[in-house]
């Protein structure tokens, strides 16, 4: 494969070893909703929840392909119900509450399973006072294969953060490539802390909607995770090997 | 009038009973075939509007004589005195807010403005706001719940502003901390989509207790057009794409988001503002008598539950569609 970055010839068994890191040039390749699990938590202790819920096709949808046809596609090729995965597991015997969307299930979109799952986390971390660890990745923001009902979870799973906020939860929300529109605009954000991979695409407008409006070239390095770090939307860039320790320290930090 | 292309019965009969009018003939064969064209007219326009297409309803929503905001404020309440500013950045004049009587009651009002002649809409970004337009809303917001005020949003945008600044300055941002403080604001909040419902844009003003919509408006995850562009490759294919979205009022009463749907005068509000007006006030008022006499802690359950039970997905346990939504 080649690496989208440097685009230097690379091994993807070479990345895998270095948790899904370039190994010419250090960027930051995707790695699944699974693999992460194995990333950031202490071994063997994930534990998933609401792994039963599967997505519906409420509106009947239909572009060129039936909505119902692609959810299958997908499940078949990413192995995942949906573009979530959710459920507890220990950070450095830390026990914690843990979300990460898989921006390969539909662009990481979210629709109804997606925020009802995170939504179902975050009140459980609540109730069990578990500090809250959301990982994003998503290209697609609100799945417009599910209409209205993938507009509304973002407030719905924002109305979840604000009640765990008021219980004095400590949210972690971790940005990585790319994370963008409602997902952006809604759980990616509101993070007590913010982190976010290196050179990872964060933003509400796609960079060719934006283009389309404006007719101008966009800056370099626009909407990247540098470029919100600058701008003041983000806390920390941390490389993905430093990740749980980080995530631990920021616990340890805020006395959970 | 400016006729959209469907209405062009409309049109067509419309001239003709002008026509006659101005004939000024007092035959009574005349006055009757006058009546004849009035009633026909009527008929004809609601056949038309009873059965717009999804796309049709667009057009209707982004009519340029439909009622804005600005209209309704003039309409529907006493007084409205605007309060500008977001003290952090500037005055985005897609967005309006400010103190307003609703008959006795003090309310705030928040609206998206598109403006009318081309020197408001650039002005007015086209109803597109950008985070200093949503950071206004909420400090206003906060404001209106300090002092007991309940806070009605009006809701008309294309969408939150695509543009440089706007992504410089945490558009993604500011629309997720209006939902996340909207969701536990201490005040009621009455929500309702007037014209064009767009995405992010357009909850980012639409926690709210009591969520509603004209008829002929739409509220949709994202516009036919940019839909069209992802999932056909081609904005073209928009009409396709509305169709798919499912985003009329009769829609989204059905799925549960919309608590009620306020009919609009005959061939649309934009053929009788005052009518559309007063409709928007009846409901206004009816909303805030209930929702102004119930406890804060009920008031936020309430909320709280109502967006909490969005969502159509399956329990593979039972293998039953959950609609939570019903």
């Amino acid at each position: 494969m080649r690496c989208p970055d440097c685009s230097k010839a690379i091994f993807r068994k070479e990345a895998d070893k270095r948790q899904g890191i370039c190994p010419e040039c250090g960027y930051h390749l995707y790695v699944s909703a699974k693999n992460r699990v194995e990333q950031m938590l202490d071994a063997g202790t994930f534990e998933e929840w609401d792994g039963d819920l599967r997505p519906a096709d409420p509106l009947e949808f239909k572009d060129k392909k039936p909505y119902a046809k692609r959810l299958v596609a997908e499940q078949k090729r990413t192995g995942l119900s949906d573009a979530a995965l959710t459920g507890t597991g220990m950070i450095r015997a830390r026990r914690v509450a843990v979300g990460i969307t898989d921006s390969a299930f539909i662009m990481g979109s979210m629709g109804s399973v997606v925020g009802e799952r995170l939504t179902r986390l975050i009140e459980r971390a609540t109730e069990q006072d578990l500090p809250l660890i959301i990982v994003s990745g998503s290209g697609g923001g609100a799945r417009m294969h599910e209409g209205i009902l993938s507009l509304m979870q973002m407030a719905k799973v924002s109305a979840a953060l604000a009640r765990y906020d008021q219980a004095g939860g400590l949210y972690i929300s971790v940005l990585t490539h790319p994370t963008m529109g409602g997902v952006a605009a809604s759980f990616a954000l509101l993070g007590d802390v913010v982190f976010a991979e290196p050179k990872a695409l964060i933003g509400f407008a796609g960079p060719r909607t934006i283009k389309a409006t404006i007719r101008l070239e966009l800056p370099e390095g626009f909407q990247t995770s540098e470029f919100l770090l600058k701008h003041g939307y983000i806390d920390r860039i941390v490389r993905r090997p430093n990740l749980k320790s980080e995530i631990a320290r920021t616990i340890d930090y805020c006395g959970k | 009038m400016d006729y959209l292309p469907f209405e062009q019965p409309i049109a067509d009969l419309e001239a003709e009973i002008h026509d006659l009018e101005s004939q000024q003939d007092e035959s009574a064969e005349a006055v009757e075939l006058l009546r004849q064209k009035k009633s026909e007219l009527a008929r004809i326009t609601d056949e038309i509007y009873s059965q717009l297409t999804p796309w049709q309803t667009v057009l209707v929503a982004r009519h340029k004589n439909r009622p804005h905001t600005i209209d309704y404020l003039s309409l529907v309440f006493d007084e409205f005195v605007e309060l500008h500013g977001d003290k952090f950045f500037g005055d985005d004049r897609a967005m309006r807010t400010g103190f307003a009587k609703l008959d006795d009651r003090k309310v705030l009002v928040i609206g998206h403005q598109k403006g009318r002649n081309y020197k408001e809409r650039t002005e007015n970004f086209f109803g597109c706001a950008h985070p200093e337009g949503y950071r206004k809303a909420m400090s206003k917001m906060r404001l209106a719940a300090k002092y007991g005020l309940p806070v009605i949003c009006l809701i008309d945008t294309p969408g939150a502003y695509p543009g440089i600044g706007a992504e410089e300055r945490g558009q993604a941002q500011v629309i997720a901390e209006n939902m996340y403080e909207m969701s536990r604001l201490e005040t009621p909040i009455v929500c309702v989509v007037i014209g064009e419902g767009g995405s992010g844009g357009a909850l980012g003003i639409g926690v709210g207790d009591r969520v509603a919509m004209m008829q002929h408006s739409y509220y949709s995850v994202i516009s036919p057009e940019g839909c069209a562009g992802i999932l056909w490759k081609n904005a073209e294919f928009a009409e396709k794409a509305a169709e798919a979205l499912k985003f009329t009022s009769k829609n989204l009463k059905r799925l549960g988001i919309v608590d009620e749907v306020i009919p609009e005068p005959r061939g649309g509000a934009h053929r009788d503002h005052h009518m559309t007006a007063s409709r928007l006030k009846q409901f206004l008022g009816k909303s805030l008598k209930n929702l102004c006499d119930m406890p804060t802690d009920e008031l936020l359950n309430q909320r709280y539950e109502k967006f909490r039970q969005i969502g159509v997905f399956l329990e593979e346990t039972s293998q039953e569609e959950t609609s939570l939504a019903d």
